[in-house]
């Protein structure tokens, strides 16, 4: 069963969130969008969208530094368990609230105005469940597992980093998942199954955060001859010279 | 010197009867899709009037374009890079729904289907965006011809500073029409704004598009143009703009608009420019300069040095003998009649008008005097501030001397020409007033008046060797390619791209061999496209 739990299903889940985006990528840019809404509603949108998305970006960062920094590298830094423990659940409070807060709003926005409504597809639907879920068992285990100690006290960076990174370097540990608490259990798998999602709902519009718009020139210029004209691809067989 | 080829337009507002034909053709042949209801790539709007979206010129509240900052660099008004990413999770500055109009279609089935009752049965007014009821309040040309001016019109921004003296009393006030389409600007701020770098403008003819497949709908092009030429289709979630028709142009052919335009007042041609020259000319500190700054940027095709330059840039030959012919070079620099559309929003906008004289007539005649006596209208054109001061803050950023000097030469073009008509003696004092010759002043009217197809509209080819790929032969891209995607899971539009021609053929085809009176096919609603995948309410 860990086996399954901690192994099948999450390589699967990874496997098809790499798939999928390739296939997506190639097989509906046209649907690569973020979808966006604010033309139907704008004030209820200036409230929850920005705390929700700023939110989500501090809850990432989180996750990134307490799964992928071994607690020796902070450790040999100098920096004690309980400084870092202050600054996880502060960090990681602020951050989740601020999402809780801003996907609640958003939801709520998403299911009164009408307009909004129409525009949501099953998939989002589908994907804000398993957002949802991720989000409040978060929260859960930030509250009950680091702050009041529910069931005892449970290392994160023991247990279920250790095992994040052994699954990422394709050595999987289930064991380690195995005896971690249920709220990271639910967590992780809710997670995966958001991962599985990801690339057939709106949310492929992370991987266009638009960065470059930091670095490129603010006109752009392209010559029709690069592509070919009209919005038809160019057949086999007619290629540009020298193209 | 780095010369570029621009395809340009000038639309003389005299001719303009306000018939919104334009409008129409436009819309059946770009915008006729759902998600895009509310989209005019072209509009004709009643001056003094609101304009669409409504008050769309007022900078200070919509912050679209460029402003110059002191060091005399440009800047976005809206912000630089790194303020248009914090905001990108909710634009600011974007219009809702509201400041264009909600699209609605009518319950037409009411009509047949009503049980007997005392009073008719209606077609109720349906919201396009929810299904349901909804009353109509707004639309894309609600305030046409001085409608409800009373209410609205002193909203104009254009009439600050002269509020007090335009009066909306029928018998006292001026009105003409101005048709807007994309500026396809020299130096475009909705390119600029685009945080994925999906606008574009094209290296040869200048027309800037939208990458559909690149555009994620950030929305920064529909706030930081400044004539809320960029709209949001809230369907497929991407951005669309007037394409200067670029599939008809690439074969030859004028736009749409221009094409069905019944007082035939758009002339279509290319433009040489330095685009060297294109930044330092929008960046001049008095905005009252930025009209000749622009004017300055484009370069004379009769110019043998500007013709090698030309040539080493690979603009083809018969692009430049284009240009030599161009209705729009001659418009703009020879007889220097047109003027740009708000050139103070610094983004060098390349669709240019030649103002109306005729709120100026109209005036002369109703005082009962000659209104084609050259003293007449000169006089007039003097003492008639309101007008001139009005289409100054239109055209030339406030500054009334250019738009005088145009009215002058149109008043001066009526009188001479009237002569000439008339088999008397033609007077070449009138041309001399204006400093024209007899020769130019009689060659504008012929271009202004009597003009046919061919010298309206001189629009060189893309080039036959790559007429295999042009979209409006489409001999490479047969129909039956294109579609696919599921609407049901990714949402409206996923899947490949379909061209405009493509889908709008469909569309009809589908309308002309279906059964029923409305169709009830995926995605209609009484057989006009739908935005709705989802009833909000079963009772909708």
């Amino acid at each position: 069963m860990s086996n399954f739990l901690w192994v099948i299903v999450p390589y699967l889940c990874l496997a098809t969130f790499a798939v999928g985006h390739v296939w997506r990528y190639r097989y509906d840019k046209f649907g690569w969008t973020t979808r966006s809404s604010q033309l139907y509603e704008d004030r209820l949108l200036r409230l929850g969208s920005p705390l929700f998305h700023f939110g989500m970006l501090g809850v990432v960062g989180g996750h990134i530094i307490g799964l992928l920094v071994p607690k020796s590298w902070t450790d040999a830094v100098g920096i004690t368990p309980e400084i870092y423990h202050l600054a996880a659940v502060v960090g990681g409070m602020i951050a989740g609230i601020m999402a809780l807060l801003g996907l609640t709003i958003l939801i709520y926005r998403r299911r009164t105005v009408g307009p909004v409504f129409s525009a949501t597809t099953r998939m989002d639907k589908v994907m804000y469940v398993f957002l949802g879920a991720a989000i409040v068992l978060g929260m859960w285990n930030t509250i009950a597992g680091s702050i009041l100690s529910v069931g005892g006290h449970y290392d994160y960076r023991e247990g279920v980093s250790v095992w994040y990174r052994s699954f990422l370097a394709f050595t999987p540990q289930p064991e380690l998942m195995a005896n971690a608490p249920i709220g990271f259990r639910l967590h992780a798998l809710v997670a995966f199954g958001l991962f599985a999602l990801w690339p057939f709902t709106r949310l492929v519009h992370v991987f266009s955060a638009p960065l470059g718009y930091l670095t490129r020139p603010y006109i752009v210029y392209r010559s029709r001859d690069r592509r070919p004209l009209g919005n038809a691809a160019t057949r086999r067989g007619w290629d540009r010279v020298g193209g | 010197m780095r010369v570029m080829a621009q395809m340009a337009m000038v639309m003389n507002l005299d001719k303009c009867i306000g018939c919104h034909t334009c409008s129409v053709t436009c819309k059946q042949a770009w915008t006729n899709r759902a998600g895009t209801e509310y989209v005019w790539f072209n509009n004709v709007e009643t001056r003094p009037g609101l304009g669409y979206p409504r008050t769309y010129e007022d900078q200070e509240t919509w912050q679209g374009g460029w402003v110059r900052r002191a060091n005399g660099r440009l800047s976005l008004k809206a912000g630089g890079r790194v303020k248009k990413l914090l905001n990108i999770f909710s634009n600011p500055k974007l219009p809702s729904i509201h400041d264009y109009y909600e699209p609605w279609t009518y319950d037409y089935d009411n009509l047949l289907n009503s049980p007997q009752t005392d009073t008719f049965p209606v077609a109720k007014p349906k919201s396009l965006l929810t299904g349901k009821d909804m009353s109509v309040k707004w639309s894309a040309n609600w305030d046409d011809d001085l409608g409800g001016s009373k209410e609205h019109a002193a909203r104009d921004v254009m009439l600050k500073g002269i509020e007090d003296k335009v009066k909306f009393e029928f018998e006292q006030t001026f009105m003409f029409y101005l048709p807007r389409i994309c500026e396809h600007c020299l130096n475009p701020s909705c390119a600029a704004s685009c945080p994925s770098g999906a606008i574009y403008k094209r290296a040869e003819d200048g027309i800037v598009l939208v990458d559909q497949d690149r555009c994620r709908g950030w929305r920064m092009c529909v706030s930081g143009c400044p004539y809320k030429k960029v709209y949001f289709n809230h369907k497929t979630g991407k951005a669309e703009k007037c394409t200067f028709c670029y599939p008809r142009v690439e074969v030859g052919i004028p736009t749409v608009c221009s094409e069905t335009c019944v007082g035939r007042l758009r002339y279509i041609g290319l433009v040489l420019y330095d685009a060297d020259r294109v930044l330092e000319a929008a960046s001049v500190e008095n905005e009252h300069d930025l009209y000749e700054a622009q004017r300055s940027v484009f370069l004379d095709p009769e110019d043998p040095e500007v013709q090698r330059a030309a040539e080493q840039a690979g603009i083809p030959g018969d692009w430049v003998e284009a240009a030599k012919k161009s209705p729009v070079w001659k418009l703009i620099s020879r007889y220097k009649v047109a003027l740009p559309l708000h050139p103070e929003y610094r983004t060098m906008p390349m669709v240019w008008y030649i103002p109306p004289l005729s709120p100026v007539v109209d005036v002369i005649r109703e005082t009962g005097h000659d209104a084609e006596d050259p003293g007449n209208l000169f006089a007039a054109i003097e003492a008639l501030r309101i007008p001139v001061e009005y289409l100054a803050n239109l055209f030339t950023a406030g500054d009334v001397e250019p738009v005088n000097r145009v009215l002058r030469t149109l008043a001066a073009m009526r009188s001479y020409m009237r002569d000439i008509n008339l088999g008397r003696e033609a007077d070449p004092a009138i041309p001399a007033a204006v400093g024209m010759s007899e020769e130019d002043m009689y060659e504008m009217f012929r271009l202004l008046a009597l003009a046919k197809y061919s010298e309206r509209y001189v629009i060189p080819t893309a080039h036959a060797e790559q007429a295999h790929a042009l979209e409006e032969l489409a001999t490479d891209c047969p129909v039956s390619d294109f579609g696919g995607g599921n609407p049901e899971i990714f949402g409206e539009g996923s899947g490949e791209l379909t061209p405009v021609a493509v889908e709008n053929f469909r569309m009809l085809q589908e309308r002309q061999t279906s059964d029923t009176m409305a169709s009830a096919g995926r995605g209609t609603f009484l057989g006009i496209p739908m935005i709705r995948r989802n009833k909000p309410e079963d009772g909708a």
